[in-house]
């Protein structure tokens, strides 16, 4: 398991409860805006909480928007972060790092389906294993967004939201969840097990 | 939370210590709870923010999310408590004196981060507002009805609303079904109840008629009037989607 996590400040204010999380796990997730202790790390997590357009920024201003999709070692973008693997999102009409073709969406509020999606829901897998190993499909995970990814062949596994959106995304090393596993009790700390021992790996 | 403890009050009133937090957060987190709201009902009345070296210990022990509410009135106040770890914050009183508090929230954290809690009485002349009821001496009608706050809180930004009705808080009769539905029946982002519960039914009822898309307790967990695990049986049995 990699003990050496370098989580990408983007701006986000809760980075917090991720290091945490990870502590309880027994690796150390150091907060950084450097190329070149993101690029020497052993996994990379991008999180995200805050808008589409301040956290790219922010990643532009730190040069980190084109040192990000050449990274060769795991990634693991999470919520907003997630979305940030993608090309654009319709939050703010912003352009994110390209590596998942696809456009992230605005959910838009339904009658029995409030938005932002706020809350525990399942996730269903379209691939078994990787992040979701040991879990028995169907699980409950903690979810609070108001954009969401389309499916597309990159999708490892969704919710339904009124629609299947993406909850978990792998495109070559770089994998996202569009939950919280910091926030998503047992649940959640495997997820993050499995990310850090490299089950998913390349 | 008071100076540090749990505490909790019968119709915003006479609040008595109920445990420390840590033991207590651990506890709900081992028990099953989807999610933790932490008052702090002196900060708004005192006018001081929030004493927070507590949120990073509760953060240490919780997988699940959390919430903390009392005397956020800036960003300044915002960040730190998300950056302690909280999930979201709640604005309550600050929102009513300043309802721009919540648009600079929205736009700097996301809609996401951003609850605003409502304290709503019935009155005579309908749903009212009342503002810093964390002090009985000082609590008021803040001057707004309920229904025309809980659209302009959306429009500002708010992910969430905590509706507290107060004749129910902490007196176990069960949830005000009535003014939820009717908030529900304008409110297009999530609705969390709170103030009454009493009985596993009460929970069962406010998810089936009011249509609520969480529901918050506090009493009957403090005392162990109900177990979560008994609880969450009890609404997947009437077919209400929880977390196991």
């Amino acid at each position: 398991m990699s003990n050496d996590v370098a989580i990408v400040d983007s701006g986000g204010a809760n980075l917090a409860s991720l290091q945490f999380a990870l502590e309880r796990l027994g690796a150390r997730g150091t907060i950084t805006a450097s190329p070149a202790v993101i690029r020497s790390a052993g996994r990379v997590i991008l999180p995200g909480v805050g808008a589409a357009g301040d956290a790219m920024q922010r990643l532009r201003s730190a040069g980190l928007d084109t040192v990000l999709p050449g990274l060769q070692q795991p990634v693991l973008g999470i919520c907003l972060g997630m979305q940030l693997l993608y090309e654009r999102t319709e939050e703010g009409d912003t352009q994110c790092l390209g590596i998942v073709p696809a456009t992230v969406r605005r959910l838009l509020p339904s009658p029995g389906l409030p938005a932002p999606h706020m809350g525990w829901n399942r996730v269903r897998a379209r691939r078994a294993g990787g992040l979701l190993d040991g879990l028995a499909d169907g699980e409950h995970f903690y979810f609070v967004h108001g954009y969401a990814a389309p499916t597309t062949p990159d999708t490892i596994a969704v919710t339904d939201y009124g629609t299947d959106i993406t909850a978990i995304v792998q495109r070559r090393n770089f994998l996202g969840t569009q939950f919280h596993p910091e926030r998503s009790g047992p649940a959640g700390a495997r997820v993050l097990q499995n990310f850090l021992r490299g089950a998913t790996c390349c | 939370m008071r100076d540090g403890r749990v505490v909790k009050g019968v119709r915003f009133r006479g609040h008595e210590v109920v445990g420390e937090i840590l033991d207590l957060a651990a506890r709900y987190r081992d028990e099953g709870a989807d999610e933790l709201v932490f008052y702090d009902i002196t900060a708004s009345p005192e006018g001081r923010t929030v004493e927070r070296s507590w949120v990073r210990r509760v953060a240490s022990v919780l997988d699940i999310p959390f919430c903390v509410a009392g005397g956020i009135r800036s960003i300044a106040d915002a960040e730190a408590v998300l950056g302690a770890g909280a999930e979201k914050v709640s604005v309550n009183s600050p929102a009513l004196a300043d309802p721009g508090l919540i648009d600079r929230l929205a736009a700097r954290f996301g809609a996401q981060c951003v609850v605003v809690g409502i304290d709503s009485e019935t009155t005579s002349g309908g749903y009212r507002v009342y503002s810093l009821t964390g002090d009985p001496d000082r609590s008021r009608d803040s001057g707004r009805n309920t229904l025309d706050w809980v659209r302009e809180v959306q429009e500002r930004g708010a992910g969430e609303i905590v509706l507290n009705c107060m004749a129910s808080d902490g007196v176990r009769r069960g949830y005000d079904i009535a003014q939820l539905a009717a908030v529900r029946a304008i409110c297009h982002v999530p609705l969390v109840a709170s103030g009454g519960a009493g009985a596993i039914e009460h929970f069962t009822a406010v998810f089936r008629d009011a249509g609520v898309d969480a529901a918050l307790a506090a009493s009957v967990f403090h005392s162990g009037a109900i177990s979560i695990p008994d609880l969450k049986a009890a609404l997947a049995a009437q077919d209400i989607e929880v977390r196991p």
